[in-house]
C-alpha cells in the first residue's frame, strides 16, 4: 500500500508540473524515477517515452503507466496513471468553472511565461543527459538530428520517425554495425 | 446516459489517438460535429488553456470537454475513458517488453530509437523556446532584427542553464522561481 500511494504521489508531482506537454516532464521523471527512487534507469525511461510515442494514448500517460508497471505491476500502472492525471482533473475544473478570471488574469500570464523559460532550461539540459546516454556514433548522431530537424520544421508525425529510427537499428544490426 | 457517451466517446479517441495530445484535435472536431458538446470557439480557448496549464495537454482537454459537457463527473469520466485504453495496451506491451528487452531485435531496434527520441525531446524544447524566448510576430511588426529576442526571457534563460547546471536542486524548484520571476518583471 505504501508502494502504491508513492506511485500515486510522484506521478501527481509530475502531473502538476508538466508545462507544455509529455516531454516537457522529462527532468521531472529523471529526477523523481531516475535519480530519487532508481525505478527506472535513464536508457529505460528514453524506451518508455519511445513505445509511448508509437502506442495508442497520451505520451505522459503512457509513460506514467509504463512506470507503475515495472514497479507493481496492474495496480500499480492504474494508481501511477491516476496520480498523473490527477492534477488535471483539479486544475482544470477549477479553471473551466472560472473561465474568464484565468484567461484575463496578468498575473497568471506572466507567471506562465516566467515557467515556460524554466521549461526550455530544463529540457535543454535532458537532453543533454539523454544524449550522453543514447547517441553512441555517427549513426546516433545523423538519427538524433534528422529526428530534430523533422519534427521542429515539418508536419510529418512523430511516429514515422519512430519506425524509421527502429527499422535503421534492425537493418543495422543485420550488417553488423551495431555494438554491444 | 451522457456519461456513458462521454466514456465510449473518449475510449476511443485514447485507443486511436497515436502520438499524443495534439492528435487527439481531429478526434475532438470530430466530436463536436457529431453531438455539439462545445462549439469551435470554445474547443480553440480549451486548447490554449490546456497547452498553457500544467499537466498533459490530451488529459487536460479531455477533463474540459468532459467538465463543460457534464460538469465534474463528466469530467472524471471523459478523463478515465482517455487513459482506459493506455493502462491496457501499455500493461500488455510492458508485459512482453519487459520479457524480450533482452533480445538482440529489441536492442538493435532501440539502438536506432534512443538517438531519434532524443531528437523528439529537443524538438519539443525548441518549440517551448520559440515562443518563450523570441517574438518573431513583433520582429514582423517592427522590422527591427532585435525585436525577435525577447531579452528578458533570454537573460533569465542564461540564469537558469547557470544555475541548474552548478545546483542540481529540484526542477520544480526552478520552475516555482522562473514563475515568481515572470511575475515580478512581467514577462509575456
Amino acid at each position: 500500500m505504501k508502494e502504491l500511494w508513492e506511485l500515486f504521489s510522484v506521478f501527481f508531482r509530475i502531473g502538476a508540473f508538466t508545462f507544455g506537454g509529455g516531454y516537457a516532464m522529462l527532468p521531472i521523471i529523471q529526477r523523481e524515477v531516475v535519480e530519487k527512487r532508481g525505478w527506472a534507469s535513464d536508457e529505460e525511461v528514453i524506451d518508455y517515452y519511445a513505445i509511448g510515442q508509437s502506442t495508442p494514448g497520451i505520451i505522459a500517460v503512457n509513460t506514467a503507466t509504463f512506470i507503475g508497471y515495472k514497479k507493481k505491476g496492474l495496480i500499480g500502472a492504474i494508481f501511477a496513471t491516476l496520480g498523473m492525471i490527477s492534477p488535471s482533473l483539479v486544475i482544470i475544473t477549477i479553471i473551466a468553472s472560472s473561465f474568464m478570471h484565468f484567461k484575463d488574469n496578468q498575473t497568471v500570464q506572466h507567471a506562465f511565461a516566467g515557467i515556460r523559460v524554466a521549461v526550455v532550461a530544463l529540457v535543454v539540459n535532458a537532453v543533454v543527459r539523454m544524449w550522453k546516454k543514447s547517441v553512441k556514433d555517427l549513426v546516433g548522431i545523423i538519427l538524433f538530428i534528422l529526428a530534430f530537424l523533422v519534427i521542429a520544421f515539418t508536419r510529418i508525425s512523430p511516429i514515422i520517425i519512430i519506425f524509421v529510427s527502429a527499422a535503421t537499428g534492425i537493418l543495422l544490426s543485420y550488417r553488423g554495425a551495431v555494438k554491444e | 446516459m451522457i456519461y456513458l457517451y462521454l466514456y465510449f466517446e473518449y475510449f476511443k479517441i485514447g485507443l486511436f489517438a497515436i502520438g499524443g495530445g495534439l492528435a487527439t484535435i481531429p478526434f475532438l472536431q470530430e466530436l463536436i460535429q457529431k453531438y455539439g458538446w462545445v462549439t469551435s470557439q470554445e474547443l480553440v480557448d480549451m486548447i490554449a488553456i490546456s497547452e498553457s496549464t500544467p499537466g498533459p495537454i490530451g488529459v487536460n482537454m479531455a477533463t474540459y470537454v468532459g467538465f463543460q459537457t457534464a460538469g465534474i463527473g463528466g469530467a472524471v469520466i471523459a478523463t478515465l475513458g482517455l487513459v482506459t485504453p493506455s493502462v491496457i495496451v501499455i500493461v500488455i506491451i510492458a508485459h512482453y517488453f519487459m520479457r524480450f528487452a533482452e533480445e538482440p531485435l529489441v536492442k538493435a531496434g532501440f539502438y536506432g530509437l534512443r538517438p531519434a527520441v532524443t531528437g523528439l525531446i529537443a524538438a519539443a524544447g525548441f518549440e517551448v523556446a520559440r515562443v518563450s524566448l523570441f517574438n518573431l510576430q513583433e520582429y514582423l511588426d517592427t522590422r527591427k532584427i532585435l525585436d525577435i529576442f525577447d531579452l528578458k526571457a533570454i537573460v533569465l534563460f542564461g540564469i537558469l542553464m547557470f544555475v541548474t547546471n552548478k545546483y542540481k536542486k529540484h526542477p520544480i524548484i526552478y520552475l516555482i522561481a522562473a514563475g515568481v520571476v515572470g511575475v515580478i518583471f512581467k514577462f509575456g
